[in-house]
């Protein structure tokens, strides 16, 4: 199941969900992706985030995420998958995306959430801008991104 | 005459100060790149955002193209972005 929503979420509640839904599971693996105050781009300091703006394209982001729910089932049998990413004015240490896959066997479970969140990184349209007290930037996409989405090619 | 929908998004978005707009097909406009030719004459703004050095990517209907030669129809959402920052 996929949320976008300006709403924070409750992991203890999404993973008793996840629980529930996944019936006889011997795993379930959690992720949470979280806003960090200091972002380091090319190691470069920048001034600590005060703010970070989540845009994203309403209808492709949902089309987007069940295909890439759907190219994780055909490599693994998962046994349930819930994705919350939130969207609009978000803050230092605030909750941006929950992702839970749940499996038979361990392994399934986190090389299917890795594979997960290395596609949702470069194939599902969010677009942050975050704001310092100096400025507002675009965050620009990572050359790590991109190679961990590669790095999937030949698995 | 085809009518077409666009929608632009992050950077590109504000770049151009507009979040979308419908667009008339003039007849010599059939492909993607035919489109973005089009655009780069009537709209300045979206000519210096195709000029810079950033990487834009193309969605129709909401699926990210590669091939320019897309022949567009009647109908379809075209959408212009960078490349996404989400997770």
């Amino acid at each position: 199941m996929i949320s976008i929503q300006k709403e924070d979420f409750d992991v203890g509640n999404e993973y008793k969900l996840l629980k529930i839904k996944a019936g006889d599971a011997g795993a379930i693996v959690i992720f949470t992706g979280l806003v960090r105050e200091i972002y380091n781009l090319d190691d470069q300091c920048v001034e600590p985030v005060k703010s970070l703006y989540l845009e994203h394209y309403p209808g492709m982001t949902e089309k987007s995420l069940q295909a890439i729910i759907g190219k994780a089932n055909d490599k693994w049998t998962l046994l349930g998958t819930r994705i919350i990413h939130r969207i609009g004015e978000l803050k230092p240490s605030d909750q941006i995306v929950f992702l839970g896959t749940s499996s038979t066997h361990r392994q399934n479970a986190f090389d299917a959430a890795q594979f997960i969140m290395d596609h949702l990184k470069s194939e599902a349209p969010f677009w942050k801008k975050q704001s310092s007290k100096l400025n507002s930037e675009w965050v620009e996409s990572r050359v790590s991104d991109t190679d961990a989405l590669d790095s999937w090619r030949d698995r | 005459m085809a009518i077409i929908k666009i929608h632009y998004f992050a950077s590109v978005r504000e770049r151009l100060n507009q979040a979308e707009e419908q667009l008339v097909l003039p007849e010599e406009v059939s492909s993607i790149e035919d489109l973005i030719e089009h655009l780069q004459i009537i709209n300045p703004s979206f000519k210096s955002v195709m000029d810079s050095s950033k990487k834009i990517l193309v969605a129709v209907n909401q699926t990210v193209i590669v091939d320019l030669d897309y022949k567009l129809s009647e109908g379809d959402e075209v959408a212009f972005f960078p490349p996404m920052t989400g997770g």
